[in-house]
């Protein structure tokens, strides 16, 4: 199975990606989580200008079985929010990594992105 | 504890079959997609594994009137060849299981009970068979280990089904699509006596399909093949469960337990006053008469919202509004495209197009109960 793992994201171990530029980062989910995943129902996103800590839960998906937490994988302000993704779910299975982002935050520590997995490092958590 | 495997364990492997725990066992919840593999049933067909499931062969002169004293419906209307939907409930007209009763001889039944109730089921069974005063002529033999079933559904599954078996029944019918609805009988296949009922679970036409355990393989494998012309795919557990939730056939564990009754749960159509006394008869006749307090309600999202799941609070609506019951089963409907729940409520708010709310991560959504069932097939 080849799951994607784009080169220029860093990633969560709870399967969230993160592109940074420097003080925003956009955040969604990965391929192989949307994989596992399977069949994206319903998200739900934060509110815009909420403040989140990095690992706080912060979204849900729900597939047709359950519903999934998506944690915050940065501290930070939501400054905007993928209405696109709420109306149809299903961009989550089908383009995770573009048209199926999450949220925008602002980011209060960038440093903490040091904390994140490189490509090679969450290929490896995954066992890709 | 180390979870149970069906013989269908290592086919389920071969299509790539994500296997999970269920009451037990280890078993495929989907394939590739819950969505495509319901959709597959409703358009067209799908196969599952229920081997997991129990048997357990009751047999004898008294058979019948053992079955009779035991299980809430009238094992006395059934011819051999005939099947019927039945409960076991205990003294207090709760339900220690729900089950299929196959006829398949005079004096020779086979009860099909769920995977996660076959101890209890059989330790409820011999408290009643050793209570039962013509015991000796009523023999009860758990035959689980011994069998294996599938499971095929849909409205194509006539085109091909037929295919599987080359002689004829030997109860009564010359091939499967003969057998109306909640009939059954004994094909040959590969050279072993299989149980052919037109059942099922998923409010479709189609078929279960029980055989000794070292065939089930076999089986399994030539209905795939034949089947897939017809658009037939392996479908797992989580199809499994959506299509019957959109049914509204209850769920052992979810809409069922020990301190439900089937007045309750809104299966009384399989409670038979009329055959003299059964276990849970007194309260289960009480019950008929004069109602009950609490009834198991199907319900939809009004508004876009996320699924409903099992013990989300159920809400009235209103200035009074509070909370009146939660969710037995709750799941985002694939034919449908919105939330849909089965749940228990007061008896004053289950008429249909009583609006409700549902209580999802705090915060209450919009539904409405609706008649059952929630889905019902194309004719």
């Amino acid at each position: 199975m080849s799951t994607q793992i784009p080169a220029d994201l860093k990633y969560a171990k709870s399967h969230e990606w993160s592109r940074i530029t420097a003080d925003t980062a956009i955040v969604g989910i990965t391929d192989h989580a949307q994989h596992e995943l399977t069949d994206i129902v319903f998200v739900e996103l934060p509110a815009v200008g909420r403040v989140v800590k990095a690992g706080e839960a912060c979204a849900v998906v729900e597939s047709v079985k359950t519903a999934s937490d998506i944690y915050a994988p940065l501290s930070g302000e939501v400054v905007e929010v993928n209405k696109a993704v709420t109306d149809n779910p299903a961009l989550v299975n089908t383009d995770s990594y573009a048209a199926g982002w999450f949220f925008k935050l602002k980011l209060a520590a960038p440093t903490e992105s040091a904390l994140l997995l490189s490509p090679d490092q969450y290929r490896q958590q995954i066992g890709g | 504890m180390t979870l149970k495997r069906t013989p269908l364990y290592s086919a389920h492997q071969k299509l790539g079959g994500r296997l999970v725990e269920f009451g037990g066992w280890e078993m495929p919840v989907q394939y590739a997609s819950i969505m495509d593999e319901h959709l597959a049933v409703r358009a067209a067909a799908g196969i599952f594994d229920i081997s997991h499931m129990g048997e357990v062969w009751v047999t004898g002169a008294e058979a019948a009137n053992f079955l009779n004293a035991t299980l809430t419906n009238n094992a006395a209307k059934l011819a051999p060849g005939q099947a019927q939907y039945s409960l076991l409930c205990n003294e207090r007209g709760g339900v220690v299981d729900d089950l299929y009763l196959y006829c398949v001889g005079k004096e020779t039944f086979l009860l099909i009970i769920n995977a996660s109730r076959i101890e209890a089921d059989m330790e409820w069974l011999c408290a009643r068979h050793a209570a039962f005063a013509k015991r000796d002529a009523v023999l009860m033999n758990n035959v689980s280990a011994e069998y294996g079933a599938v499971a095929v559904q849909g409205p194509r599954v006539a085109e091909f089904i037929d295919q599987c078996f080359t002689g004829s029944g030997t109860i009564k019918v010359t091939c499967p699509t003969q057998l109306q609805k909640n009939e059954v009988d004994i094909f040959s296949f590969a050279d072993r006596d299989v149980f052919v009922a037109r059942t099922g679970y998923t409010g479709e036409d189609g078929f279960e399909i029980v055989t000794p355990a070292d065939t089930i393989e076999a089986a399994w494998n030539r209905l795939l093949e034949i089947g897939q012309p017809f658009g037939l795919k392996p479908a797992g557990l989580g199809a499994r469960d959506t299509l019957r939730t959109e049914a509204c056939l209850p769920l052992y564990g979810h809409e069922l337990d020990e301190n439900t009754t089937p007045i309750e749960a809104g299966v009384g159509f399989f409670v038979a006053l009329d055959k003299g006394d059964f276990i849970g008869r007194a309260v289960l006749a009480e019950q008929k008469a004069n109602g009950v307090a609490r009834k198991c309600v199907a319900f939809k999202m009004t508004d876009k919202s996320a699924p409903p799941r099992p013990h989300y609070p159920i809400w009235s609506v209103g200035p009074d509004a509070k909370k009146i019951g939660e969710a037995a089963s709750g799941t985002q409907s694939p034919s449908l495209g919105i939330g849909i729940g089965l749940g228990y409520v007061p008896t004053e708010f289950a008429q249909p197009e009583t609006p409700i709310e549902i209580e999802i991560r705090g915060r209450r959504s919009p539904a409405v109960v609706v008649r059952k069932p929630i889905y019902k097939k194309k004719t």
